[in-house]
């Protein structure tokens, strides 16, 4: 001790740099600072925006209280883009679910051929989605559809009537829920296989010789030691479903006639193109408690997975 | 059908429909783009055409594709550089270092990674405009960008270091080297293949970010790929299809090749982070 303070500052930071928390303090805090400035000063902001009038061009505004979060519940297009939100990110989420659970029982497995059948799997998935949601708007094309083509020919669709994929409301929902669907399901088929080959061989074996098999087996054995890594999955997939935009966005903006509104093309319609910054700030905050939600499901689950 | 051959067929069964659902609008694509402009509406011409060339030339030759594929490429590296410098050192400290606080940190960092961009862009295009002057600039990307990527990467990287074997690093240690000497000698060089995998999730992380981008830049030279192909491929009203097919499929392919080859490093960081 008497050697470090003789010698001096930069030997004592070296010895401090020794210590497990000095270090570990000075590791992290760049990162600590990093995500602080970007993500809470933003947050905080976005609740300071919502309370003001602000409009495009200023970040200041006369206070507003409530008036943002009350004029929002009232409008129709708000209420109707929270029930589009809550559709379109439960049913796509219920397809995903059963999509990649049958998938991943399927991949487990070893065959001749799993190496293509995975690629091709995971092409929604690693292609850029506003990309890929542009290809979509061709193939829903009223003129030019191939769904159309390929129905037509399987005697589903027929040539006077044919469907009008993003053009009616109820047509334009399921097709916009499909495209979320398709884009979600390889990332929840790999998670899913993860937790299905976590399963030690040993477990296996213990539920055949204890009798257990097929359906009893899944219910009672498989499922329970998978359903945590499974749920973080799911619970992503709704987080990223609730909040992304890029899908209506693109291929409907909302239409026709605010039929596939949902909460954050909503928030962009408003804040940006209409300019209402703080209306728009107030909208996309109806998000916070579904996230709220979300962040104490997975902490609860997370705790599970460490225990099994 | 005996149950051995069912239980062969099983896995076929599953996989081959689903697979031909989802890769379906890829052979689609890739069968557009190569359609004469003029015939992509004749519905005699569905399966039979003359396939050319000629969009994706176009779409070299005559657009911005290029410029935009260059704008993404050199915001998503200096996004990449900048989330490893933070994310490593942080990565490591979180998963050797900080004990029960860090665990508690690491969880509560990721849960920033939810936080999402259809949240913040309002606020931040004000700050982005009015405090760093970044208006339709790249810059504005490369500033914005890791506050998501950092979250993300430290996560994985969390997973990572945990599987590096304590003992080698209290070998360096007996050896004489202090901690970051261990850090920088022993524990990154044996991480390689994780961090590896950190920069392709985060490069393709940047490459399909939409919100931000459409938010920040309003001039077409300088658009992402993501944004570039959706506002100024269509002339009007016109669509050019296979040349926007073109353009959807020259990044998704190499993306969709190295996912495949980096998924399983993925997963194990992903489901390592604070699960285990």
């Amino acid at each position: 001790m008497r050697f470090a303070q003789a010698a001096g500052g930069r030997t004592r930071f070296r010895y401090a740099l020794e210590r497990r928390g000095v270090l570990a303090a000075l590791l992290i805090s760049p990162a600590v600072l990093f995500i602080g400035v970007l993500v809470g000063v933003p947050l905080v902001l976005a609740v300071y925006l919502s309370f003001t009038d602000a409009t495009a061009g200023s970040l200041t505004g006369k206070w507003l209280g409530f008036d943002n979060f009350s004029n929002a519940l009232h409008d129709q297009v708000f209420r109707e883009a929270l029930w589009h939100t809550f559709l379109f990110t439960v049913i796509s989420q219920a397809i995903v679910i059963v999509v990649a659970g049958l998938l991943a029982h399927a991949l487990v497995r070893s065959f001749r051929g799993r190496w293509l059948i995975r690629f091709v799997i995971l092409l929604p998935w690693a292609a850029p989605i506003a990309l890929t949601a542009i290809g979509f708007l061709w193939f829903y094309d009223p003129q030019a559809s191939i769904f159309t083509w390929i129905l037509e020919h399987v005697h589903l669709a027929s040539k006077d009537n044919p469907p009008n994929w993003l053009g009616t409301p109820r047509a334009a929902m399921s097709s916009i829920i499909t495209v979320q669907a398709w884009r979600t399901v390889p990332f929840a088929t790999v998670i899913f296989l993860a937790g299905v080959s976590s399963i030690p061989q040993e477990v296996d074996d213990a539920a055949a010789m204890d009798g257990a098999t097929g359906l009893r087996k899944f219910w009672h054995v498989s499922l329970p030691l998978q359903l945590p890594i499974a749920l973080v999955a799911v619970l992503f997939g709704i987080v990223f479903t609730a909040t992304d935009m890029v899908v209506p966005y693109i291929l409907t903006n909302g239409g026709p006639f605010n039929s596939t509104q949902v909460l954050t093309t909503w928030a962009f319609q408003t804040g940006i193109n209409a300019g209402n910054i703080g209306e728009g700030a107030a909208i996309a905050l109806f998000m916070l408690p579904l996230l709220a939600v979300v962040v104490v499901g997975m902490l609860f689950f997370a705790r599970r997975a460490e225990v099994t | 059908m005996s149950a051995a051959l069912r239980h062969k067929l099983f896995p076929y069964a599953i996989a081959v429909p689903f697979a031909v659902v989802l890769g379906f609008p890829f052979l689609w694509m890739a069968i557009t783009s190569l359609k004469p402009e003029y015939q992509v509406y004749d519905p005699t011409k569905v399966w039979h055409f003359h396939p050319t060339l000629a969009s994706y030339g176009f779409l070299l030759h005559h657009t911005d594709y290029l410029r935009w594929v260059r704008n993404s490429c050199l915001v998503g590296l200096a996004v990449v550089v900048i989330t490893l410098v933070v994310a490593m050192p942080a990565g490591y400290a979180l998963a050797r270092l900080a004990g029960r606080v860090g665990r508690t940190l690491g969880v509560a960092i990721f849960l920033t990674y939810l936080v999402p961009p259809t949240l913040l862009f309002l606020p931040l295009s004000r700050v982005v405009a009015q405090y760093l002057h970044l208006s339709d600039r790249l810059w504005s990307l490369i500033v914005v960008y890791p506050s998501f990527t950092i979250p993300f990467a430290i996560w994985l990287l969390m997973g990572f270091f945990k599987t590096i074997p304590q003992e080698l690093e209290d070998a360096a240690l007996i050896d004489g080297c202090s901690r970051i000497g261990a850090l920088v000698r022993i524990v990154f060089p044996i991480s390689l293949p994780g961090i590896l995998t950190v920069v392709i999730f985060t490069f393709s992380l940047v490459v399909n970010e939409f919100v931000y981008a459409i938010t920040f830049i309003s001039s077409s030279s300088n658009r992402t790929v993501p944004v570039g192909v959706p506002t100024d491929l269509i002339r009007g009203d016109l669509y050019n299809w296979p040349g926007i097919m073109a353009a959807i499929l020259i990044p998704s392919i190499p993306l969709a090749l190295v996912y495949n080859a980096f998924l399983n490093r993925f997963i194990a960081g992903f489901t390592g982070g604070a699960f285990r």
